[in-house]
């Protein structure tokens, strides 16, 4: 286990350092970037620009210190406002932004899975086409018109909900819904296939001839094998939360950090971009881990102790 | 003797994209309590079906009963619902299937397995169920019981999966135990443990057994009575002295000559039975071997044969013991091990009512 | 009894009985996909959809008089009507016209970027799977590294810093997009490769090429496929999330996703604007899936029947 964990750890540490190698090259190739010299900036960020990657250094040495800083967690500067550090957006805009973001992974995985499991127990009858259907909507409909049409329903035409902002809890659930929608979908079409296949398996016969229940056999022998593809899916479902997130707080006009991220990037405010990309990347390989690991404790056939996945 | 199980006219089909398949053709066969009877042919003859429809575990649909009547202690299965069958399988009758690789579930400990139908079926305590699967696995011969039971599959070797099946089987104290090619996926020395196991477990429990097989070795090793199926029909029945020492049918002949035997050391070949079995969706007309039968005479081709019955128990469905039919020789390395067996008619008696 | 000639009972044999004769046809496995893949409705009702967009994708801007690109400040914002069947924008640009370009530009972006992650993913995972040993560690340790890059934050950074074009895009998209090809196409090699007929072909001697081509890549066929026929539907959201981040294609190109972003704020008074461009990205979405999701029901030997 320890091994395995390493093993990925190095990973995670290269592809993070060729993350943030490449975000510094990139921004340096980018017009109007933040390392070139003739750009007019307010002096306060000039200074700051200055303080934070040493603009007249050397590129090596701006590489170097910028790797550094990035270790310490110091994200740098704005690049447009001068009273704001990238740590500053971070610290105010993530709790909301995690908050959410929670509240959407809950709603996905036990609608998901509910809608998924129902479809797979009645598949090919009219159950499993229902919950299909609303599985397609949801991954063909893409986030920033289901939730533009979800807030134009609920909240301006019918007055049900709040249109924006994040005060109480019944702000919360048209952004929770709508970042839901296409993970929950996916969740659904996962655990349809997964308890299909699963429930085609010789163990369900053994656990049929036992005498056991419909009902028993598919919570005690279904599912579980079945959650096994919905756990390696929670990655990618926090990949696709994160970005979610973006056009979400946009449009419920939400402070969390995806907004912000959103006004970096019609700012062209490089610095942001740069910063809160690295910060994403970090957050998002850690809970890819977390996953993993999670997984090999689920699972009792993975022997991660030997760093390879034993069948 | 008491009949445990009586199948009576059973036939099961399959829709399919093809047709239907009609993978059961009106079988009957009896078994008596603390008998075993093996049911032996090739893949696709429809002995799996057979039984895995005594414990109605064919998925319904694609799979339909259409005709006959399954009853086990003179009552009918057929017509229970499947919340009713809970309380015969697992309790009644236990099944233990061929690949002990797959049927067991991976991610459920040994233990817990065999404590589910404990505990569903005997009403036992959790703490109890566990000790009887500890005792369930030190029967089936499995060491250091105390700690396989909490132990997963995947931590067991296929033999050992095996006798964890059986264990599973027997924990409820069923009175049939069906056992579907139980060896076949295991190396040949531990198949002789295996099956060693089953009669001593057989004889201390005094379960009835039905042993599906392809291996007329294994079936002289474990089985009382024998019933040889081909094309979704059962073709000959009989004691094993029966089968193997005065065999009717040609099929019958057909196993026994392709099958290796370290008697006949001479140099004469194994025959194999040619060609492939019939296709259930539209079986042939007359008798579904004859194509691949040398004895074949013109009325295996255009009508079906009755049952014709050679002694007490011995019965086999050939045109073959017509009275008008020639009198022919079985091959070479069936006819060195004929007998004549004490208990068998002057002639045979066409079976009344049979098709 | 009943009275049978005696005739029946000679002996005719089973000579001249071809016994070994299948009686059932045997189906090839394209065969018996193709069969299984026409009776799934919804799929079949993904291929028709497909169909109908593509050929309005081709001919649909031909059909009005209105160039697509032409401002007529005249008649902003008017509703569906026989003259602009699906309304005009903002600018008194024909929505009809411009759902159809943007059509050619959506479809375009998923099926190069679909092309493209198929041709190096099949490259990469071909060869690492088949050479195995070192190359393969190597390969596939790169492929695990830059699996690790978050893919849409990377295409945002690339459109950011590349500028906004339709190669760029297509550029950002591909750049990691291939490797979850490129790992399928190794998995189905790596359990091609050790099986008999492969091995078979092998001692006969038959050469790497040789055995892609005729062995490899029609077994492989399949899931591919799946995964190129799922690429497309999601190159085209990539599109349209980016264009609502404003790192879309630049006006006066349309794409469905340009659209539907300049259409959100007029939703209240002007709903056709993002109505035609939202209905058609759901409804393309939703007949890739559905081909796709068939293909693979199609495909899969345990559903055989």
């Amino acid at each position: 286990m320890a091994k395995y964990i390493t093993r990925r750890l190095i990973y995670m540490v290269v592809s993070l350092y060729l993350i943030v190698t490449a975000t510094f090259f990139l921004m340096r190739l980018a017009p109007g970037n933040p390392f070139t010299s003739e750009k007019k900036l307010p002096p306060e960020i000039e200074a700051a620009l200055n303080e934070h990657f040493g603009l007249n250094d050397p590129w090596y040495a701006q590489y170097g210190d910028y790797l550094l800083r990035i270790a310490q967690w110091d994200f740098g500067p704005s690049f447009k406002y001068k009273t704001r550090t990238v740590n500053d957006l971070i610290s105010e805009g993530f709790p909301v932004s995690l908050a959410l973001g929670a509240q959407a992974i809950l709603i996905a995985l036990a609608l998901g899975l509910i809608l998924g499991i129902i479809a797979a127990l009645y598949h090919n009858k009219w159950q499993d086409y229902g919950a299909m259907i609303i599985a397609v909507l949801g991954i063909s409909v893409p986030s920033f018109i289901m939730a533009t049409v979800l807030q134009y329903f609920f909240a301006i035409k019918w007055g049900l909900l709040p249109v924006a902002r994040w005060d109480s809890f019944m702000h919360t659930i048209l952004p929770s819904l709508a970042l839901a929608a296409s993970p929950m979908a996916f969740i659904a079409r996962l655990t349809r296939s997964s308890m299909l296949e699963v429930l085609a398996n010789d163990y369900i016969r053994t656990a049929k001839s036992k005498g056991l229940s419909k009902g028993v056999i598919t919570v005690k022998h279904a599912i579980r094998n079945a959650l096994l593809p919905v756990v390696s899916y929670m990655g990618p479902l926090s990949a696709g939360i994160i970005t979610g997130s973006f056009v979400i707080e946009r449009i419920f006009g939400i402070p969390g950090l995806g907004s912000h991220f959103v006004t970096s990037i019609s700012n062209r405010d490089y610095t942001v971009i740069m910063g809160v990309t690295v910060f994403y990347s970090i957050i998002l390989l850690v809970s890819i881990l977390l996953v993993d690991i999670a997984y090999g404790l689920i699972d009792p056939r993975i022997k991660i102790a030997g760093g390879k996945k034993g069948e | 003797m008491e009949k445990i199980l009586e199948v009576k006219d059973l036939s099961v089909s399959f829709q399919t994209y093809g047709g239907e398949v009609q993978a059961v053709r009106n079988v009957n066969f009896d078994l008596y309590k603390g008998e075993t009877l093996a049911i032996v042919g090739e893949s696709g003859s429809g002995k799996s079906v057979t039984t895995q429809t005594i414990m109605k575990l064919i998925p319904m649909p694609p799979g339909k009963i259409k005709s006959g009547q399954i009853l086990f202690e003179g009552k009918d299965i057929v017509p229970l619902s499947d919340k009713q069958m809970e309380k015969v399988r697992g309790k009644e009758i236990s099944m233990i299937f061929q690949d002990p690789m797959t049927s067991l579930n991976p991610t459920m400990k040994i233990g817990r397995q065999i404590m589910e139908g404990l505990i569903k079926h005997q009403n036992m305590s959790t703490s109890s169920a566990k000790e009887r699967a500890i005792e369930m696995l030190r029967l089936v011969g499995i060491p250091m019981p105390e700690r396989r039971v909490n132990q997963y599959p995947h931590e067991f070797s296929g033999g050992m999966r095996q006798r964890a099946m059986i264990a599973i089987a027997l924990a409820a104290n069923p009175k049939l135990l069906i056992a579907d090619e139980p060896t076949t996926a295991l190396d040949v020395t531990i198949q002789a443990q295996i099956l060693e196991l089953m009669k001593d477990l057989q004889s201390k429990m005094n379960t009835s057994i039905i042993f599906i097989t392809h291996d007329l070795g294994v079936v002289a090793n474990v089985a009382d009575r024998v019933a040889v199926m081909y094309g979704g029909q059962i073709v000959e029945t009989g004691t094993v002295d029966e089968i193997f020492y005065d065999p009717r049918h040609p099929y019958t002949w057909g196993l026994l000559a392709s099958m290796p035997s370290l008697e006949n050391d001479d140099k004469s070949e194994l025959a194999a039975i040619p060609g492939t079995p019939p296709d259930l969706t539209n079986p042939p007309k007359g008798d579904a071997f004859a194509a691949r039968n040398p004895y074949a005479m013109q009325i295996d081709f255009e009508e079906e044969p009755p049952l014709f019955q050679i002694s007490e128990t011995h019965f086999a469905k050939t045109w073959l013991l017509h009275p008008d039919a020639p009198a022919v020789e079985p091959p070479d390395a069936v006819k060195r091990r004929m007998r004549k067996l004490s208990s068998t008619f002057d002639k045979p008696v066409l079976v009344k009512g049979g098709k | 009894m009943q009275q049978i000639s005696k005739d029946k009972f000679q002996i005719v044999g089973n000579e001249g009985i071809n016994s070994e004769k299948i009686e059932k046809p045997s189906l090839s496995f394209w065969k018996d996909v193709s069969i299984r893949f026409r009776k799934n409705k919804l799929a079949m009702f993904g291929i028709v959809l497909l169909v109908l967009l593509v050929f309005f994708a081709i001919f649909g801007p031909y059909m009005t008089e209105y160039d697509y690109a032409k401002n007529d400040l005249m008649n902003t914002n008017k509703a569906p009507s026989s003259e602009h069947w699906f309304g005009t924008d903002d600018l008194g640009r024909d929505v009809f016209t411009r759902t159809w370009e943007g059509a050619r530009i959506s479809l375009a972006i998923g099926v190069l970027a679909a092309l493209i992650d198929f041709t190096i993913g099949v490259l990469w995972g071909g060869i690492s799977g088949f050479k195995g040993g070192r190359v393969d560690e190597f390969m596939m340790r790169t492929a695990d590294i830059l699996y690790g890059v978050p893919y849409l934050l990377l295409v945002i950074l690339l459109m950011v810093v590349l500028g906004q074009s339709l190669g760029t895009m297509i550029l950002a998209m591909t750049i990691t997009g291939w490797i979850n090809m490129s790992r399928i196409v190794r998995g189905q090699v790596l359990s091609l490769k050790n099986q008999e007929y492969v091995l078979a072909s092998r001692t006969l001697g038959a050469g790497l090429t040789r055995i892609m081509g005729k062995h490899l890549i029609p077994n492989t066929m399949g899931p591919i496929l799946v995964t190129m026929t799922l690429t497309v539907p999601a190159a085209i959201f990539t599109e349209a999330f980016l264009s609502f981040l404003g790192l879309g294609l630049t006006p006066p190109l349309a794409s469905w996703g340009t659209m539907a972003s300049d259409g959100l704020p007029a939703l209240k008074y002007y709903p056709w604007r993002l109505f035609f461009p939202a209905t058609f990205i759901a409804l393309t979405i939703f007949a890739f899936n559905v081909i796709g999701d068939g293909l693979r029901d199609a495909l899969d030997p345990r559903l055989r029947k």
